[in-house]
Parts: structure tokens; sequence; C-alpha cells
């Protein structure tokens, strides 16, 4: 499609060679993976291969400790449910955030309503991120796991991963954590980091959509939350989605190959739209930390005086995507629980912009995007009633 | 998600600003929510609005609602003025999407606000 595309937080697009491996997966390859005849097992010996590579991008010991759901929400929901479900004759307690992404926070509050747990929701500083004091303070007897998210959506804040899976390690409970926005943009290990469970998702580092993973580690015990077949060693049943299964694979081995070279481009890219930005156009604010504790593509701006929604409107005009943490554009009408979470103001949090910059973008895409930015929030802002300039 | 009509008068917003010699001014709404509508009414001594600005913090709704209330109401007495609602707002807007109907169409109301500060001002003057 014609135009600018800085929404790449939101989706990716797929790369052709991950196009080009999913392909025959549809039309020759068709065969049911649990099948006993040949073309069952072509598609059951792609799955195993895609689940390599996945395992091996995020630092796994062993491919099955992957399991393939059908996408990040549904890993999140098998984590978080099912670590409950299986825990909770030892205790109901959770520790989570007060930022953590939709799929995340609602499987924490049906626990809540549904299964009587107790959840503490972790507060955040200015820049986004965790105090693991507050951690560590929040730790009972009864608690059973802690769920924090790797690095935040909307601000990119990058959270101290590695410390987080110590102190759960130390104190015998289950670590899991969103790391849908980290995986294939920077590196993740979850031997390392001491992580027991972690959610990705495929369509966020050039895969398709509908396919993503959780990792478990060996060992440990999970409820199903889907009844059925058996698939995917008894944790996820239905019928594996062959094609994008293998296309995640794909890219899984893409992201492993390019790493370290696409996060210098787009921590690159990244630090000169913000550095433009605050250059070019009076009154910005960054929302999220700077340098390494942000994730590579993400920018995410509050222009002041003006709201999240009209900016995007007239940025769509010119054919450019991006997107805004302002109620507005949202449906409901609180602005984005994220930046109330970091102490911004309402007004602030309306006029948030994220752009997210990832395959594709290159320094010239910035260069169009600021020839139109600046102007875009003047006029808006001779339009509000709050800007006096 | 917005109408035509709704996408030209936030491109093209008719009315934009603030008038000098406004004697009617409205206020509506406050940041936490999100829309912020401010009208600037001048009403001559027939009780005609001769002429209407408006300034508005908000979404693309918000900004269409207030292009068109300044729009349907100029050159109206303001007691006929006082009939236009929210929905008729909308209605010449060719629709709003739910969702916007409630937070983003506060422009009748801040019309409203002006006119009943005139009205009072205009009393007191009497008195």
């Amino acid at each position: 499609m014609e135009g600018l595309y800085f929404d790449h937080a939101a989706t990716t697009p797929v790369r052709p060679e991950v196009v080009e491996a999913m392909q025959p997966y549809f039309t020759d390859f068709y065969g049911n993976p649990s099948s006993v005849h040949a073309f069952g097992q072509k598609a059951a010996r792609a799955i195993e291969a895609a689940r390599e590579e996945i395992a091996r991008l995020i630092g796994a010991e062993r491919p099955e400790e992957i399991i393939f759901t059908g996408g990040g929400t549904e890993a999140d929901n098998l984590a978080i449910k099912g670590i409950a479900m299986a825990q909770k004759d030892k205790g109901k307690h959770i520790i989570t955030t007060t930022i953590e992404h939709h799929a995340v926070l609602h499987a924490c509050q049906f626990l809540e309503r549904h299964l009587d747990y107790d959840v503490s929701y972790l507060s955040v500083n200015e820049d986004g991120l965790i105090d693991l004091q507050e951690l560590k303070s929040a730790l009972r007897e009864d608690t059973v796991l802690i769920t924090i998210m790797s690095a935040n959506n909307e601000v990119g804040a990058i959270q101290p991963v590695r410390e987080i899976g110590e102190i759960a390690r130390k104190n015998n409970i289950y670590f899991h954590t969103d790391a849908v926005q980290t995986v294939g943009q920077i590196d993740v290990d979850v031997v390392q980091d001491k992580i027991d469970l972690l959610s990705l998702s495929a369509h966020k580092f050039n895969g398709p959509k509908g396919v993503g993973a959780l990792y478990l580690k060996k060992g440990i015990k999970i409820v199903p939350q889907m009844s059925g077949g058996a698939q995917e060693g008894r944790k996820r049943s239905g019928t594996e989605n062959v094609p994008a299964i293998v296309g995640m694979g794909e890219a899984a081995k893409l992201a492993n190959a390019n790493l370290e070279k696409k996060q210098a481009k787009y921590s690159r890219l990244r630090d000169l739209l913000i550095e433009r930005i605050e250059k070019e156009i009076p009154d910005v604010l960054l929302n999220g930390p700077r340098g390494d504790k942000r994730l590579p593509g993400n920018v995410n701006i509050t222009f002041r005086y003006i709201e999240g929604e009209s900016i995007l409107l007239n940025l769509d005009m010119l054919n450019i995507a991006a997107s805004t943490g302002s109620a507005c554009a949202s449906g409901s009408l609180d602005p984005s629980h994220v930046l109330l979470a970091m102490g911004r103001p309402h007004e602030l949090a309306h006029g948030s912009i994220r752009f997210s910059l990832g395959y594709g973008n290159s320094e010239e895409d910035i260069d169009k995007l600021m020839k139109d930015l600046p102007e875009i929030i003047q006029r808006l802002r001779n339009m509000s009633p709050l800007y006096d300039g | 998600m917005y109408s035509e009509k709704v996408m030209d008068h936030f491109q093209n917003p008719r009315n934009v600003g603030e008038l000098e010699d406004a004697n009617a001014v409205g206020e509506v709404g406050n940041p936490t929510c999100g829309d912020i509508i401010k009208l600037y009414l001048k009403i001559d001594d027939d009780d005609m609005i001769k002429d209407i600005r408006f300034r508005t913090f908000g979404c693309g709704a918000a900004v269409a609602t207030s292009s068109m209330v300044t729009e349907l109401v100029k050159g109206k007495k303001i007691d006929e003025a006082l009939t236009l609602s929210r929905d008729k707002v909308a209605e010449a807007l060719g629709g709003l999407p739910a969702t916007k109907m409630h937070c983003s169409n506060l422009a009748t109301e801040a019309l409203q606000d002006a006119i009943e500060e005139y009205r009072k001002d205009k009393n007191a003057k009497k008195n």
C-alpha cells in the first residue's frame, strides 16, 4: 500500500520470504498434522521445524517447551489462567503491573472475579518502569505467579526482566512475561532471564496474524484452556494452523539472522525521529524512557494543547499511519491506562501519538513525516482553546 | 468511521477562531474528558446571531460538530438557535459513530451556555 507506515507495534507487514514459505502449506502440504499418512506427517514435520526456530529465537533449551496458540492474547490467557488453575491449592495471589496489555490485565481481572484470586498491581515511575523494591514487598506466602510484560507496547519501556526473574526464582514463584513487543526486536533469553512462561506473537515480527506461542518451561503444569483433541502436548487442543505456524517459524529464522542489525537500525531511526520532533515542534513531551531502556522502534510523544485522534486523522489524510493513546480513538472514555499510570494528567494523555518504526522504514520516511507534522500540529493548535500561541 | 461530511468539516472547519467583539461566550467540557469547545458569538440588538466563531480541543467529531453548529446558527435568532439539538447536528453531518454521540457532540451545549450568559447580561443591563 502507498503511504508511510509508522504503526509496527500494532502489526507488521509479512515479509515476502514468509509468505513464500507459507504458500505450499495451503495448497500442496495440506494434511492434518495428527494424521498418520504422508500428507499429515509432512505438515507435522514443518511444525516441528518452526518450533525449533522459535525456541532458538527466545533461547529455550527444548523445542517442546513451545506451545503454538492463536496469538499473543491466547498465550497470555493460557499462561495466566492455566497457572492459576493449576496452583489454586497452593495460593491465590498474583502480582502484575498497572501497565500490562489488556490480555494480561483482563485475564487477571477474570481470576479476581470468577476464581477469588487476589491480584496486586505494581505501579510504575514516570518513565513507565516498575520498582523492584515494590515487587519484593508485594510478595506473599500465597503468591503463585508474577506476570510482568517484557516491554510496554505504548511507551516502549523495557522492564528489568532478568532481575524480576531472579526474584521470582529465589522465592519459588512462577514468572510469566508478555514478550509480544520484545521477541524479534531485542535479544530474549528465557534461560538467562529465568523466565518460566513467555508469550509471543508472530505478527509483531513480520509473521502472519492469528498465530503465537507460549513458552512453558519443562516440568511446569498448567491447566489447558481449550478442551479437545489434545494437540500441542495436550496443552492446546485444536488442529494446528499449519501455514501460519510455518510462517511464524520463517519469521523467527529471519529475526534470528538479523537481530543485532535490526536493533541498531531502529534504535538509530527512533532517536533521530525523537530528536527532530523535539527540535522542530515546540511544547512536546516524550513519553517513556530514553536510550537502552526503550524499545528500538518506539516513539511516543505528547503534543500539548491538542488531542490525538485529530492528529491521526490529519496524518491519515496524507496517508501516514500512526496510533494514539487518546480515548477518543479507542471508543472508551479514558485515555491510555499506561500514560495515566505514569502520572500523566488526562489532557497530556489525550494528546499522545505513537510512531512505531519497523521493516521498510528509512530515514527518508522520517524526512517525509517531518515535512508535514509541524504544520499539522500548528493548525490544530490554532484551533484549540487551550493554546495561546 | 466518519461520514464524508464530518471529514469535510474536520478538514475545512467553518468559522474557526475568536471574535474580538463577541458579546456572548460559551464553553463546555474539560481536559479530563478530552473535549473542550469554546464558542464566541456576536448577537445584535434584534437577538440575531450576526457572527460566530469556535475553538475546539478534541477529536474529529468534536471539531466537525463545532463547525456545523456555527454554520447552522449563523444569521438565526437566538430563540431559534436554542432549538438546535445534538441529534440535528449529527443528522446534518450525515451521522456520527455511536461512541461519539455523547462525548464529542457538545457544541450545542456551548451554544446554550453562551446564550444564557448573554440573556443574563442583557437583563442585568435593563434593570
